[in-house]
């Protein structure tokens, strides 16, 4: 009986009610390759998608992010295969967006090894869709992804769909509500306008739409430091950030985004 | 004799993280929907996610109810996981109340919608959490040797609640609200986080499943 080893939890240092804070990365796919760009344009090849999710999951990476960005334009996903090379040396959950039409298409994604799947185009064109995957494969995998542009004139922001391509004169913070009642699990919430810019995220975006849903918000687009990280939790009550740029350009390392974020007093996950 | 690790395969969940998390720890593990070989099995592994009655409509659409039973009663380790650990319960109460397998004493229930201070907070509970004793020695189970670094991945909206506090081996604690993150009664074990998705720990609490 080791009663000795008993005793309380760690009390969280922050005084927002947030579960343990979320350190995640993000990679976007073009065909064979992982990308990056700027607002959503402009890629840059950065290399293999699998070497890098392999080498995120041993940095200690909190999950992982696909997103394969043409897949809307050619109406299917092409990660199954690159997803299956993934689940054999990751152990963490992975998430995996792009061009995901119907309950075919998660089936086939969710036995390839993803854990949950992101929707953007296809929930926009037909939100129902949010509730039969989330009716039949269960909320815990229904990650709907917003791509957030800002209006001109400080009149919110529009969903764009196609990865920022199209519009959809949708308001995000409407449809992010709208999303979580058709049964949605998680937000990955992405500033167009920050993305790529290592300029921070938009804190006002996350915290619109933090004040609107009961579900987790992944913030997405702009981090450059670890100041942005802590913003976005802290200002905006963001529950987990999506992380690209940082990562892929080696301007920092997760052990040492996590020390810091730990260091602010973010509940992350502790590491041997 | 290599042990023959069986994943209960009735159409739940990412079943291919399981045995790939199972290869990797070097276990001679297959899915199966076949009774016989559930039946035949060294060690159970009954994972799933989604929705509880859809989870026991599934075991039961597949044959597979009853085989589940009977393999818990004769001795050999099973795991549930996640929606297969509050399946080993006796009730759900997620939407509408189901009869769950009855192999430990509880019910699920909701997780509590808001923190210790009464404030929200998010739902579903998503996140890496660390484990904390509950009650029982970890020694021998399959929790045996986990250090500090112990957190693992959870994501549900439901939570076991065992009848028994005897039955809880670890805790977590979400903004001051304890969720039973593994339960056990003698060689019958259920976790609520994945271990399948909570990197080298879980591997670990994998490993010692499969060598109890």
């Amino acid at each position: 009986m080791a009663a000795a080893a008993r005793h309380r939890p760690e009390r969280l240092k922050n005084s927002i009610p947030v579960g343990t804070f979320r350190l995640i990365a993000r990679l976007d796919i073009k065909g064979p390759n992982l990308i990056k760009g700027v607002h959503l344009e402009g890629l840059r090849v950065i290399g293999d998608p699998q070497e890098h999710a392999r080498r995120y999951y041993e940095a200690g990476a909190d999950e992982l992010i696909y997103m394969d960005v043409v897949a809307s334009l050619y109406g299917r996903n092409n990660l199954t295969d690159i997803v299956r090379y993934t689940a054999e040396n990751v152990f963490i959950p992975l998430t995996v967006g792009g061009g995901i039409r119907s309950i075919d298409d998660v089936r086939l994604l969710l036995r390839s090894g993803a854990d949950k799947i992101a929707l953007n185009t296809a929930a926009i064109g037909r939100p129902e869709l949010i509730s039969e995957i989330a009716g039949r494969f269960g909320s815990q995998c229904v990650v709907v992804s917003i791509e957030a542009k800002r209006r001109p004139g400080g009149h919110g922001w529009e969903c764009l769909t196609d990865n920022g391509r199209e519009h959809s004169s949708l308001d995000v913070v409407a449809w992010a509500e709208r999303a979580v009642k058709l049964g949605a699990g998680e937000i990955l919430l992405t500033s167009i306008d920050q993305e790529g810019t290592r300029k921070g995220f938009d804190i006002e975006l996350i915290r619109a739409v933090n004040s609107v849903v009961t579900i987790p918000v992944i913030a997405s687009g702009g981090m450059g430091s670890v100041d942005h990280l802590v913003a976005a939790a802290h200002d905006g009550g963001a529950d987990a950030v999506a992380m690209a740029d940082i990562l892929h350009y080696k301007r920092s390392d997760l052990p040492a985004i996590r020390a810091a974020a730990r260091a602010a007093g973010l509940p992350v996950r502790t590491l041997a | 004799m290599s042990r023959k690790v069986v994943v209960v395969d009735y159409g739940i969940g990412n079943l291919l993280s399981v045995t790939r998390a199972l290869a990797r720890v070097g276990a001679d593990a297959a899915l199966s929907n076949s009774p016989n070989e559930v039946g035949a099995a060294d060690r159970v592994i009954l994972p799933g996610v989604g929705a509880f009655g859809d989870g026991m409509a599934g075991l039961a659409a597949a044959g597979l109810t009853d085989t589940v039973k009977r393999y818990a009663d004769r001795g050999r380790p099973f795991l549930g996981i996640c929606l297969g650990m509050q399946m080993m319960l006796d009730t759900s109460m997620e939407f509408g109340s189901h009869a769950g397998l009855g192999l430990i004493a509880g019910t699920v229930v909701p997780v509590p919608t808001t923190t210790s201070d009464n404030k929200p907070h998010k739902i579903p509970h998503i996140g890496w959490n660390r484990l904390t004793p509950a009650g029982d020695s970890w020694n021998s189970t399959i929790l045996e040797g986990l250090s500090d670094d112990r957190d693992t991945y959870f994501v549900h909206s439901f939570m076991a609640d065992p009848t028994d506090p005897a039955h809880r081996l670890a805790d977590c604690d979400y903004n001051g609200r304890r969720v039973s993150a593994v339960i056990r009664r003698d060689h019958l074990y259920g976790c609520q986080f994945h271990p399948e998705k909570s990197g080298p720990v879980g591997l670990r609490i994998l490993q010692s499943f499969v060598a109890l």
